[in-house]
């Protein structure tokens, strides 16, 4: 199953921009951040295929999820 | 106060071509006992255009500039972001400004925030905005106000405000100034900041932006807590809510509405994201 997974600001830090990942099965998207050691809490919204989604969304070959943080300060 | 008619003789008189130089304004306070908001009234109706926005007017109509001078923006938060937010709006010739913040300056924030340096240690933020753009462009009135936005205040804080600017420290703060403008019909230019990264946005009553990019969040800081903010982040992210904020209040161009722009100075990758066309679980 192809997943493209597009992290953004300080997500990509250490990891990567964009990326297509091939799993083997059926993965949600707390399983890919998981993957990729993201503190579930730093996750500000999620986005798959351009569609808000939750956390436990499980995805399907050919998804795009873009992870993106919570920013805060001012 | 002055016969209007004498007032706009002199300035008449001492215009060159349809800009009046400060010199003259500040002559027309002294002559006829005007303030400084009152005599820059006065060169507006009489068509004419302080020298000190001329270099706004290839972009910015004389019409444009007086209801510039006319309007009410509150911004809500006085540090980082709203240091240069409130210094660019003064600059711009937004002429009444609400400055919200309930600290002091430290010294932890003389790396970036615009108003701070030793001197104004331990001094309020919104009383130093005020000192500030007292200096800056006397025309502009300011309404400092030492206190956190909450909600229950939204009414009396955000009264008469075109646009309100996020220049908030927490998320918890942010959504609740979301709902405040929304319950008040008042759009909102939101921003935020943390270490190379920021986000900008505006949201229109009824538009559920914030909600959405917070949508995983359950209480604490971002990742500003872990990265902290230097000083070019805050200038960066407040001159992109400036600019939204002048384009809401003249109805120009297109704002950040329904997606957020996501600024990455780190990989100077700048991204506007679309926030619409679907649901929200916190709406």
């Amino acid at each position: 199953m192809h997943i493209t997974v597009r992290l953004f600001l300080s997500l990509r830090s250490g990891r990567f921009h964009t990326k297509a990942v091939e799993y083997p099965t059926s993965i949600t998207v707390a399983q890919v951040a998981g993957d990729l050691a993201i503190p579930d809490d730093t996750i500000g919204l999620v986005l798959v295929n351009d569609r808000q989604a939750e956390f436990e969304h499980q995805l399907v070959d050919g998804d795009t999820v873009a992870l993106f943080p919570i920013v805060g300060g001012g | 106060m002055a016969d209007t008619d004498i007032v706009r003789a002199f300035l008449a008189e001492n215009a060159e071509g349809d800009l009046l130089a400060w010199s003259h304004q500040v002559e027309a306070m002294r002559r006829f006992g005007l303030s400084c908001a009152e005599a820059e009234k006065i060169i507006f109706r009489a068509g004419l255009l302080p020298k000190r926005y001329q270099r706004n007017r290839r972009m910015i109509s004389t019409a444009q500039q007086e209801r510039l001078f006319g309007s009410r923006v509150a911004v809500v938060g006085c540090g980082g972001l709203g240091g240069y937010v409130l210094e660019e709006l003064a600059r711009m010739g937004v002429g009444h400004l609400v400055a919200i913040d309930p600290d002091s300056f430290e010294e932890h924030n003389l790396n970036r925030q615009l108003l701070s340096s030793p001197s104004t240690l331990g001094v309020g933020k919104a009383l130093a905005v005020a000192r500030r753009v007292g200096e800056v462009n006397p025309a502009v009135e300011v309404r400092p106000v030492q206190a956190s936005f909450v909600s229950d205040r939204a009414d009396a804080l955000l009264a008469g405000a075109a646009v309100v600017v996020d220049a908030l420290d927490s998320v918890e703060a942010r959504l609740e100034l979301t709902a405040g403008c929304a319950k008040l019909g008042i759009p909102l230019v939101s921003g935020t900041i943390a270490g190379w990264f920021g986000y900008v946005t505006t949201v229109f009553p009824g538009e559920k932006t914030l909600e959405r990019l917070y949508s995983r969040w359950s209480g604490g800081r971002g990742i500003e807590a872990e990265l902290g903010n230097p000083a070019f982040t805050p200038a960066a992210v407040a001159s992109l809510q400036v600019a939204e904020t002048v384009k809401v209040l003249l109805d120009l161009g297109t704002p950040l509405r329904n997606r957020v722009l996501c600024v990455n100075l780190l990989d100077m990758d700048v991204e506007s994201v679309p926030m619409d066309a679907f649901p929200t679980s916190r709406s």
